[in-house]
């Protein structure tokens, strides 16, 4: 009688293509972004995150073409990000079959963005994504710009404002974690679930399905997201279903 | 040919719905015509009608009173030829006489009672896959196996001035009504439309149904 926490498999897409950075650079091509998330919907997933790392315009309109033809195939909630800038933008996803935009890049350069989404297409469908790099104890950074670019903003205060201003979900991702398998930030996670009321998604480190666990229970995350343990078939998401149920992680029956 | 009237009034993302509306018919081997549309014609032979909605409770209802023959047409489907109308989300809350999303608004006012944040001490918006338990017996539900997830994205809830409305419940922190029923009409909270394959058998069940 409870919420289940949830495992959303990521796709990195650039033209069109998936892709999976290791620490944001060694693009692998790993296929078809549609194939894919019919995999991942056929396995039960909670959910399926599109994240867009095409810069030019034709890889924009490659994304639109791909999550259409994903959207048209899935019948779990899809979540869209990368170079969002415009509420135009938001619409345009949300038309093409998206559940749920995610802001990120802009999100911190106009954070105006978020107030205006939210308030034109509801609190639910808008994400803000928050690339987070550590810079001390108990101190992170945000990054913009897929991780090149410190703003000098503090990640949990920018958590706390994303929130205000309308994020219904924040999606957590540590720069110093993402593709290194060595487990989430579960610090960075836990300041600010600590910080903030709405649902936090859990986002780069994940190489073992304890990292999974532990992104819920310490980090206290709603929800894990993962690439590579998936992509490249380290594990199943009944499997990872699996290991959250027998740590006691509420999970749903599929 | 069953005639399904998908009301097309600018809500956000309508074309999961009428996906999943055609992929719960193929899959039932039902002949269907599911149309996204605002055609008052199309609507007066509807023999099914489903409003999506997503987003703000006034913006919804405002969308939905601008386009006055879309109304009418709808009204005189569901309320006075009795055609089966499932609501999905912002479509199930409209369905409330009041809203209380940013300031007073009036819904639709087809069920008694009111439309509001969800009082409870987890995190908003409740987002994910969550339990519906069904309270009584209901034609759309019945089918529904116990401890079904289904997906919900939502911070505010409805609340029926008589609990009979009352048709499944789910649990966040507190209690809420997570489907309503009254006569041949239903509304769910949650989303059919993401919940796989629980949800494309609620969506057939909706379009085999004949209510009395």
């Amino acid at each position: 009688m409870t919420l289940a926490a949830r495992i959303i498999p990521c796709l990195d897409v650039k033209d069109g293509r998936v892709v999976k950075g290791v620490n944001f650079v060694g693009l692998r091509d790993a296929g078809d972004p549609a194939e894919l998330a019919a995999l991942y919907d056929a396995q039960g997933a909670d959910e399926i995150c599109f994240l867009d790392i095409s810069a030019s315009v034709e890889g924009r309109g490659a994304l639109l073409d791909a999550v259409r033809r994903t959207a048209e195939r899935c019948f779990t909630p899809l979540t869209v990000g990368g170079g969002v800038r415009t509420p135009e933008d938001v619409r345009a996803l949300l038309a093409a079959g998206a559940d749920k935009v995610s802001i990120n890049t802009a999100a911190v350069m106009t954070p105006d963005v978020i107030d205006a989404a939210s308030s034109a297409f509801g609190a639910q469908c808008i994400v803000v994504a928050i690339d987070a790099k550590q810079t001390g104890p108990g101190r992170w950074e945000v990054f913009t710009h897929g991780g090149r670019t410190p703003t000098g903003k503090d990640a949990v205060a920018f958590a706390r404002e994303a929130s205000e201003r309308g994020a219904g979900e924040l999606l957590v991702t540590s720069m110093d974690r993402d593709g290194a398998k060595s487990g989430y930030d579960l610090d960075l996670l836990s300041q600010i679930a600590d910080n903030v009321r709405v649902p936090i998604i859990a986002s780069g480190g994940a190489g073992t399905l304890q990292h999974l666990v532990e992104a819920i229970t310490v980090g206290r995350a709603s929800a894990a997201l993962a690439a590579s343990i998936f992509h490249f078939g380290t594990h199943t998401l009944g499997e990872a279903r699996a290991a959250l149920a027998a740590a006691g992680v509420p999970v749903r029956t599929v | 040919m069953q005639k399904i009237a998908l009301i097309d009034y600018g809500s956000g993302n309508v074309r999961s719905v009428e996906r999943a509306l055609v992929a719960a018919a193929e899959q039932s081997g039902r002949v269907c015509d599911v149309r996204l549309t605002r055609d008052p014609d199309f609507i007066a032979d509807a023999e099914s009608i489903v409003l999506p909605g997503q987003g703000a409770f006034a913006a919804c209802m405002h969308a939905l009173q601008v386009d006055a023959p879309l109304l009418a047409a709808m009204t005189e489907a569901v309320q006075i030829r009795r055609a089966p109308f499932l609501g999905i989300c912002v479509g199930m809350q409209l369905l409330m006489t009041t809203g209380l999303e940013h300031g007073e608004h009036r819904g639709l006012g087809w069920i008694d009672g009111v439309c509001r944040v969800l009082e409870t001490t987890e995190r908003l918006p409740h987002m994910g896959w969550n339990e519906v338990t069904p309270v009584r017996p209901h034609p759309v539900l019945d089918g529904l196996a116990p401890h079904r997830h289904m997906v919900f994205m939502h911070s505010y809830v409805v609340e029926p001035a008589n609990s009979e409305a009352v048709a499944a419940v789910s649990h966040y922190g507190a209690r809420f009504a997570c489907a309503i029923a009254r006569d041949n009409m239903i509304g769910v909270q949650f989303h059919p439309e993401k919940s796989q394959t629980a949800g494309l058998d609620l969506l057939a069940r909706f379009l085999a149904w004949r209510p009395a």
